[in-house]
């Protein structure tokens, strides 16, 4: 393989980049195009010591192009140990404050990099991995364009690096799941127009005449991304080469954008993608079609319709217009209806087929991920209604709920195809241990309970206390008072978070033990040889 | 082009096609003979490795 224009433009970079750590105008930001510096020209470094001018093989234009789909694969289990490993950090910095490590380590940068270590780098790699694994498989085609899924696969890590490291160094924009600054947002905006690129060049040249529905919802989930990152990143920097930039909007105005990225960033990052997800894994695992295609199809629509309008929840009881929040609350209790169409469409596609939960531990996992789906499309809308919203808003209940979301249905089902797709992809007979799934399976699952029950409890009380007058209209407890009254919840919720990341760990160990081309020798599950049944 | 005339053109025409249009989604994919199309589709996956 020869790399020459690769080599060429990523040293152009890397010049510039430097040329940036030398006459940036502060101090965060000279720093942080060091980091770039020195990441491009490692990278330059592996891509010469990778060039070879032995003839390259021809490429079989009828095969499938696995080779990003497996680093895709490694890339999603690596950030998310690292992603659920900082989350169980800054659970442990809640609980004792001396564990924040001042200035990078504190828990206003760490944060944001749990948020967007799990959302992003490992919900965005599974997402990434996996859409180019079922388009090829439903389209019969191999992707589009050539090297074009690699400049995605690279430009989204380079991405990651730079977001990461961007918040240790206190380079924020301070936005909800948006805190990149301006010049690590442009260059998404350029992988992901290439991810765009990339997904609907292999949908045209498919040689299936019907669209599965599955890439429907990847798709949606592509544009709706593209529209939400630009829109909401619309920012002046305040020099070209500063970190510092200021939002195009202001006030409520730029609240209610924030909301409107923010929560359709849950809805089409962490709905519609890992549905797309659910509907080609679920079928190939139980090896049966989905319950109704039919109802998949209603299912998209109404998402795509409702989901949009459901911003405006995370802003009851502010200086947003009163019908504003309403209709939020509104859209979010309709949304009831397609999240549990879909669920039920999930779920059923196991019929005739249920005594597969007692003996697959992966699609058990499935199973699980669609449950937790269906529980917290539940919670959500009830919470988005204003009465319930007025006690759990800004408590810990919030963020119960979102992680009985993510550690529930995101990591589940992005567990349950990893496990699905990495024996296939590297040509293996079988994962290394089945055990170590159910293993993996219990971990997590208990781990949510404890994490969320905690945080139920605690984010209730503590909404309880906020709330709670004497008789002569005095607030009854100091805000000290309501931390204090949650210390011993914030050491349970660390204890849940890490028994998630165990499972997370094990799950790294089996993956890594399978590539590797490894059989543990173990006895096989109970009930996995099914028992003869008499005809009927 | 003010707001005003942009929300009266959402809440008003906007809002009719919107709606319109998902209705007919709808229908459509619950026509008359929709469903052996439907099932031949769901089976897309799985002729394929």
């Amino acid at each position: 393989m020869k790399f020459g224009t690769e080599t060429v433009a990523l040293s152009l970079f890397a010049f510039a980049a430097l040329v940036a750590a030398g006459f940036g105008v502060d101090e965060p930001f000279r720093q942080h195009m060091w980091v770039l510096f020195i990441v491009l020209v490692g990278f330059t470094a592996i891509l010469l010591r990778n060039t070879s001018f032995a003839p390259a093989a021809p490429i079989d234009p009828s095969a499938y192009m696995d080779g990003p789909i497996r680093y895709g694969a490694i890339a999603t289990m690596f950030w998310g140990v690292v992603g659920m490993l900082v989350g169980v950090v800054i659970a442990l910095q809640l609980a004792y404050p001396d564990l924040n490590i001042q200035p990078w380590f504190n828990f206003g940068r760490l944060r944001p990099l749990h948020t967007s270590g799990v959302v992003f780098a490992f919900g965005g790699n599974a997402l990434l991995c996996t859409s180019m694994y079922v388009v090829q498989r439903t389209c019969r085609a191999r992707l589009f364009g050539g090297n074009l899924a690699w400049f995605v696969f690279w430009g989204y890590q380079l991405f990651i690096v730079m977001a990461a490291t961007g918040y240790l160094l206190g380079i924020t924009e301070s936005r909800e799941y948006a805190e990149p600054e301006w010049y690590v947002d442009i260059w998404l905006t350029i992988v992901w127009v290439a991810y765009l690129l990339l997904f609907l060049g292999t949908i045209l040249k498919r040689k299936e005449p019907h669209i599965y529905v599955a890439n429907w919802f990847y798709l949606s989930f592509i544009v709706t991304i593209a529209m939400l990152h630009v829109v909401n990143n619309l920012s002046m920097p305040a020099s070209f080469l500063g970190s510092k930039s200021y939002s195009a909007f202001s006030g409520v105005q730029d609240a209610l954008t924030q909301w409107w990225y923010g929560h359709n960033a849950v809805g089409f990052f962490l709905t519609a993608g890992f549905l797309g997800m659910m509907y080609y894994f679920v079928p190939k695992q139980a090896n049966r079609p989905v319950y109704s295609y039919r109802l998949s199809i209603i299912h998209f629509w109404a998402l795509i319709f409702l989901y949009i309008w459901a911003g405006p929840h995370h802003l009851h009881y502010t200086a947003l217009p009163d019908w504003a929040q309403t209709l939020g609350m509104v859209f979010s209790i309709m949304l009831w209806m397609p999240s549990w169409g879909g669920m039920i469409n999930g779920l059923m596609t196991l019929s005739g087929a249920w005594d597969k939960i007692r003996t697959d531990p992966i699609i058990r996992m499935m199973v699980i991920a669609i449950a937790f789906y269906g529980m917290s499309t539940f919670e959500g809308p009830m919470m988005s209604i204003k009465s319930v919203n007025s006690l759990s808003h800004y408590t810990d209940w919030t963020i119960g709920h979102v992680h009985s979301g993510a550690l529930g249905w995101v990591g589940m089902i992005s567990f349950g195809a990893i496990y699905y797709m990495v024996p296939k992809l590297w040509n293996r007979e079988r994962l290394y241990s089945l055990r170590l799934v159910t293993w993996h399976f219990w971990l997590a699952t208990l781990g949510i309970v404890v994490y969320a029950a905690v945080m139920w409890v605690s984010g209730i009380m503590q909404g309880l206390m906020w709330r709670e007058y004497d008789e002569q209209g005095f607030l009854v407890y100091s805000f000290a008072e309501t931390v204090a009254a949650m210390h011993p919840y914030y050491i349970m919720r660390a204890v849940g978070g890490a028994m998630y990341l165990s499972g997370a760990l094990i799950m790294a160990w089996n993956i890594t033990m399978t590539i590797l081309g490894h059989q543990r020798q173990e006895q096989p599950l109970p009930g996995s040889v099914p028992a003869l049944q008499p005809a009927q | 082009m003010d707001y005003n005339l942009m929300r009266e053109f959402a809440d008003s025409w906007g809002l009719l096609a919107m709606a319109l249009f998902f209705v007919g989604c709808i229908a459509f994919a619950l026509r008359p003979g929709g469903r052996s199309q439907a099932d031949e589709a769901a089976r897309i996956p799985l002729k394929d490795d």
